[in-house]
Formats: structure tokens, sequence, C-alpha cells
């Protein structure tokens, strides 16, 4: 019967395979930080809705990721724009061009505050600084002058202010741009602010081993790396009433029923508060969009101009009303896409 | 002498139990009981969740709507239509008719404060969509239904915590709440059956309210689609082929070894595959459920041959021997005769196969399927090359929303997984019984 029938099926989905193969493709391509992919899919939604050009296709995996992928080539099989919670780095940047990758256009959105937030009906953890972060997380902190491997177990330990519960903190895994944002504004700030960086130079370390000494993290299981998104770190408060974890400004805002949130250096996080530069956790948020492919995608010009247009990126936007806090300077931003500015 | 001394063996009586048989009566005992407490374990958190399932899921078929009559002029739709943000223009309108629907209901909502914005999800494209295909019915009145914001649905399905609701939240204040349930007995807002959820498609963070599965499903039997094209005939001619004409050597063993190893190698490994293979040097497209469907192919390959070769060895080798004895040729006598009575068990196979296919996420991951694709392809084959989301990758997507209504969706969308694997698995149970011979 049907050996001739199954044969000409099989050759049929190979043909198919073939076919798309050579095809073009008609929608953009996205893929990046997980910070940035709320924003990206409202607008993605937007753009699919308000003009002709079909919804562009939006990943996550985080910002180290989706910059790998950029970086990975030029053509139709690459994705057209990366999203990232940071800056691009100058190694990424070499691994672009070394596939090929060399007019890169970078796109600031706007910016993130990064919130500590723990259960809404847990311990009292109002009001925190680098300095308590960093005595509370660092492998070796300075007690009574001296630099020590990490006596502290509870809070209370080194702050009196701080509620006496065990420590226990869920930071950003190190592929997510929050952890990088994390490291310089609090771990770094902290380590210089208790005098650990000054210890770790005086006991003969260079500047440079000193800095990176600075940004780790203790290993003994009260510093938890979190690789998933924040609905992992929420569930991990969730189940521990004495956890703190590290969220975005928007992803807290839209969770205040189970979370509360601590000042950090005494400032409230707010988009106002990041708007004018008072809190200091903030981030700016980028996109990149690789220049070859303008042109060649249909769209991908005009789903920048759009993501970064007034109604859309602006005060009054709805990226805003997510929790984004936009950027100042976006009229530039606008003038540089137009122009195809590349870094 | 020593058989003398031997004491006559003691003959129990039947009627009464010795020592031994009570002891082996007791460990009998104590087996069904731990089989018992094993089967309850199972039962047990079995129940616990379906129970679970249901309880989160059956809230996401439901959604709370607003229903407001809305007039926009020829004016009002060339406005709108000339901005960049046209959704927005058109959610203004509706937020305009409902605000004077309120007055006329005699409602008092503070207007000025985005009150209004604050019940209604993003109602903006279901206005201009509607427009821009019935031009006709511009300047009449519409009845429009359109979905209420999600921390408002939450609150009419009793998932909100109301008492957390602080002044200074955005998305939410406590006097909303009296405006929503004053607007419920005025009729202008209703919990409905939500069809969106099983036909729509995917929608942006902010737009919990429109967002369905629809797509979803589609990509997913796309996927199975290709599956079957491609792994039921390569898995049936390579069982018939190591079943009836190989030659018993080592090679063939080696061959059948790793066929039984391949089908415990975990899915991942398979999406690794296809990601290296089909779409870094292959230059498929990502995303694409042809590809997804590729790497489920390698996937299910294991098991179809496995139990393809199952139910050709359970065909008795007098129906071949009868065959071959009346002059038919080799290939007549598998084609003819073993193929057809061995269908039952390799149909059973495959769609076992398949629904382990269906909800398999892993693979996806790699292959770019976990992502946002919100739109249903236009083409059969537009849809199998070009980029679509997968049930169980569109389940993952949604647990990791900030907003609680799109846990609730996944839910839903794990009740409509177990619906397709069920079903799957029914199928494959009636065609056994229907048809399975035993001999």
């Amino acid at each position: 019967m049907s050996f001739t029938k199954l044969t000409a099926s099989v050759i049929a989905i190979a043909a198919v395979a073939g076919a798309a193969q050579s095809q073009s493709r008609d929608q953009v391509q996205i893929a990046g930080s997980s910070t940035v992919l709320p924003y990206a899919s409202i607008v993605a939604e937007a753009f699919g809705e308000n003009t002709d050009f079909p919804t562009p296709v939006v990943e996550s995996g985080g910002s180290s990721s989706g910059l790998r992928r950029f970086c990975e080539g030029v053509g139709i099989n690459t994705i057209d724009i990366a999203n990232a919670s940071r800056g691009i780095r100058e190694k990424e940047i070499a691994a672009c061009a070394a596939n090929g990758v060399t007019d890169i256009i970078e796109v600031r959105i706007g910016y993130d505050g990064i919130v500590f937030a723990s259960q809404i009906d847990g311990p009292a953890y109002d009001a925190f600084t680098p300095s308590d972060w960093f005595n509370a997380l660092a492998p070796k902190v300075v007690v009574d002058g001296e630099l020590v491997e990490n006596p502290h177990t509870q809070w209370a330990d080194f702050n009196a202010d701080l509620p006496a519960e065990d420590i226990l903190a869920f930071i950003p895994g190190t592929k997510h741009g929050t952890r990088e944002v994390f490291e310089e504004k609090v771990i770094a700030a902290g380590c210089e602010a208790t005098g650990a960086f000054e210890a770790m130079m005086a006991a003969g370390m260079s500047e440079d081993d000193a800095e990176d000494a600075c940004l780790e993290v203790r290993t003994d299981g009260r510093s938890v790396d979190i690789d998933g998104d924040y609905t992992e770190t929420l569930a991990r408060i969730d189940a521990n009433a004495n956890g703190i974890g590290v969220f975005g400004l928007a992803f807290y805002e839209n969770n205040t029923d189970k979370l509360k949130v601590a000042t950090m250096s005494g400032v409230v996080p707010s988009t106002e508060s990041i708007a004018t530069g008072e809190y200091p956790v903030s981030r700016p948020l980028y996109f990149y969009i690789k220049k070859a492919h303008i042109g060649v995608i249909p769209g991908l010009k005009l789903y920048a101009q759009f993501f970064m247009a007034d109604e859309i990126a602006g005060p009054d936007g709805p990226l805003a009303s997510y929790g984004l806090v936009s950027d100042p300077e976006l009229a530039d931003t606008q003038a540089m896409i137009e122009a195809e500015g590349t870094l | 002498m020593t058989d003398a001394t031997t004491p006559t063996p003691k003959r129990a009586s039947l009627l009464a139990v010795d020592e031994r048989t009570r002891k082996r009566n007791a460990a009998e005992a104590r087996f069904k009981i731990y089989g018992i407490v094993a089967i309850c374990v199972g039962v047990l958190s079995l129940v616990v969740l379906l129970a679970a399932i249901l309880s989160n899921g059956i809230p996401a078929f439901q959604r709370t709507v607003v229903q407001v009559p809305v007039t926009v002029t020829q004016e009002q739709y060339d406005a709108a239509e000339s901005t960049l943000f046209k959704t927005k223009e058109y959610e203004g309108l509706f937020v305009a008719a409902l605000s004077a629907e309120l007055t006329s209901a005699g409602i008092e909502a503070d207007i000025s404060s985005g009150a209004l914005e604050r019940l209604v999800g993003k109602v903006g494209n279901n206005l201009r969509q509607f427009y821009t295909a019935n031009e006709v019915q511009l300047g009449q009145e519409v009845l429009f239904e359109v979905p209420a914001a999600s921390r408002i649905d939450r609150y009419f399905k009793g998932t909100l915590a109301v008492e957390n609701i602080t002044a200074d939240n955005r998305f939410i204040q406590p006097q909303d709440l009296d405006v929503a349930e004053a607007m419920k007995d005025a009729g202008l807002m209703a919990t409905v059956f939500d069809w969106n959820f099983i036909t729509g498609v995917d929608t942006g963070v902010d737009n919990p309210g429109g967002a369905g599965i629809g797509a979803s499903v589609l990509g997913s039997l796309l996927m199975m689609f290709v599956v079957l094209f491609l792994a039921l005939p390569i898995g049936v001619a390579a069982s018939i082929y190591l079943e009836e004409f190989a030659p018993k050597n080592r090679l063939t063993d080696f061959i059948e070894v790793n066929i039984s190893n391949l089908a415990a190698v975990p899915s991942i490994v398979f999406g690794i595959l296809g990601l290296a293979v089909f779409i870094q040097y292959m230059h498929l497209p990502q995303s694409a459920p042809l590809v997804g469907g590729f790497v489920l192919t390698l996937m299910t390959l294991p098991t179809i041959i496995i139990s393809t070769r199952a139910s050709l060895k359970s065909v008795p080798p007098s129906i071949r021997d009868a065959a071959l004895g009346v002059g038919a040729s080799k290939m007549q006598a598998v084609f003819h005769h073993v193929l057809p009575l061995a269908a039952p068990g390799i149909l059973t196979g495959t769609i076992i196969g398949l629904a382990q296919a269906l909800g398999e996420t892993a693979p996806l991951l790699l292959i770019g399927m976990v992502g946002f694709v919100a739109r249903y392809p236009e083409t059969f084959l537009g849809g199998l090359e070009g980029p679509n989301s997968a049930l169980p990758a569109q389940i993952y997507n949604w647990v990791s929303r900030s907003d609680a209504v799109f846990t609730e969706k996944a839910w839903g969308g794990i009740i409509i997984l177990l619906i397709f694997l069920l079903t799957m698995n029914i199928i494959a149970i009636l065609l056994r019984r229907r048809f399975e011979r035993r001999w």
C-alpha cells in the first residue's frame, strides 16, 4: 500500500524544510534581558496592533545570553535586537566584530530601579544601607578593624536597627544584568563604606584584585543566586519569612499586596526618586539594534522609533505606567535612531 | 538406629494453623496493606494535584468584562487613525463613553484622577479592530464587551488581597472597588465565560485580560503534525526492517541497544542538538514549529520504534509462515498480513509518544519557542516555518509574569494541556480495546 505514500510525505516535509531555509523573515526577532522583556512585550503588542507589521517575537533569557546570540552574526537566522539591562561590554563588542556584527545601534530605553523587598507580614526589613548588604553577604568583612571571615549570621549582628533574623538573601544570578548593578551600586559601595576595600589594599592586594574581591558573595548558603526571573524570587520569599529578595521596581509595584519594600540609604524607591537620581540603586535599560538588518527585516527601524516615541516611552506612556522611569534625554535618543547612529 | 530415633514428623491438623503458616499468612496480609497504602498515596497525590489544578485553573476560563455602548464618529475615527499610538486614542473614546454611562447610571466616580483607566483593561485594540473592519458602524451605537482591569478581575474572583491595597498603589485604589461593585449592580460589569482565553493570542504584560492560549495550541498542533508525519513513517520503516529483514549480527545488535538508550536520553539533549544542527548549522528559522517538530521527532522516534517492534513481535510466526507458504514474497507477507495485525499496537505507541512530545518544554526552550509570540499564522506553511509558541512554553512564559492573572491563566493552560493529553490517551486505549487481537 503505502510505501510510496510514506516516501512521498517524507519528501514533502523535507521540501518544506528546504523552502523555510530560503525564505526571508517578516517579523522582528528580539532576545535578551528578562528585566526588559515586559517592556518589550508591551511595545511589541502595541506595535502589532498599531502598524501593518506583524508583532515582533521577544524571547528572554538574560542580558548576557541575548547579547551572545546577537553577536552570532548577520543574517535572517540571527536576532535583530538584543535587550539588555546593562551596557554592552567591550569584549562583547569584540566578539560581535569577530562575527561580522560591526554596526550596532545602542538605544537607552529608560531607567529601572532595583528594590529590596521581603514578605509583607515578615520581619521589619525597613531600612538598609550598602554597608548592611556588604556585611551580610561578603565572604570577608571588617570586624573591629580586622579583615576576617564573615562571622555574621543575623542582620542584627552588625546593625542593631535591623531585625535579629537569620541572613537569607535571594540575589539575581550572574547571567542577569541586574546582578552587575547590584554588585556595583550595593556590594562595592558597601565594600568601600565599611573599610573592607582599604583593609584589602593594606593586606597587599592590588587595586584590581581588591575590586574583584569586593564583589564576591559568601557561599555558605545565606546568599542564594536566583537564575530564573523575579517570580522565582517571589516564590522563595513566600516560602522563607526571613528572606529578602532583589526585585525590579516594576515587579514590586505589581505585587505590593505580597511584598514590602525597604529603603536604601534612607530613600524610598519610586519612579520619582529614581528619576531624580536620589534612590541610589538604579540602572539604565538598553536595546541594541543590528544596523545591517535595517532594510532587510521589515519594520525593524520603525519598531525602534515606535518604542522610543513620546507616546510609548515618554512619562505618560504605557511603559512608564508599568514601572519604567522614562529617560529625560528621550529626544536625543529619537534623533539618534533617526540618524542610525552606531556605537 | 538413627532411623529409629528420628521422630515421625508430627502431622499438623488441617484445621489448626501452625506457626509457619501463620507467619506466611501474616506476611501476605502485610504485603497487601503495603500495596493498599501505596495505592492510597498515589491516589491521594493525584487528587491533591487535580484539585490544585482545577481550583487554580477554573477561574482562568472566566473574566470580568465591562459592557458599555460606544458611539465613534467618523471624525473621531479619522483623528485616532492619524496618530502614532492609535489604540490609546480608542481607549480614551471608550473611557469617555464609560464616563457618560456612569453619570447616567448615577454612579459617582472621580473621573479626573484616572480612576476609569484603572477600571478597564487595555481595550483600544478591541475598538480599533472592530472599526477598521466595520467602518459602516461609525456614528452608530455599538455595545462593546471588553476586559476589565486585572485587579478588578481578581477582586471579583476573590483572589485580590483587598486589605493590602494602599492609597499609593498605582494600579488600584480602595475606592475603585466600590465603583466596580456599583457598576456590577448597574449591569455595566459582569463576569462571563472567557472565550478569548481559548481562541486568543498572547498579550503584553500590561494586558492580562486579553491573553489567550489559542495560538499556542495551534503551534503545538502544528508540531504534532510534523512529528506524526516524520516519526511515524521513519519509525515504522526502521522497525519493520530491523524486525523482519535485518540480519542478526553485531551491527544490528548495536543499533538495537542504542535505540533503547536513545529512549532514555533527557529531552534537553535533543534541544541542544536541535539548536546546533537545525538552527546553527542548517539555518532553519528560530521559534518555528517546524524545527520544534524536528526536535520532538528525534525524541519520539525511539518510543515509536520500540512499541512498533513489540507489536510486530507479538504477531504469531504462523501468520508469516502461512503467507510465505502460499508463495507471498517477504515484503507481501509483512505489508499484507503482519503490519495490519500490528497496526493497533503501533498506533497506540505513536499516540503515547505524541502525548509525551506535546507536554515537552525543555527542548523548546533552546530553539526559541519560549518567547512572546502574539499572533496566529496566516497560512499553514507560514505557521510551520514562522515563529509560534507551544502550549507548555506558553504556560512557562505566563508563570514568570508579575501580574497574578497570568499565573491564573497558566493554570488554565495546564487544564487545556491535560484535556489534550487525556483525549490522546483515551483514543489510544479505545484503539487498543477495539482492534487488538490476542493469540
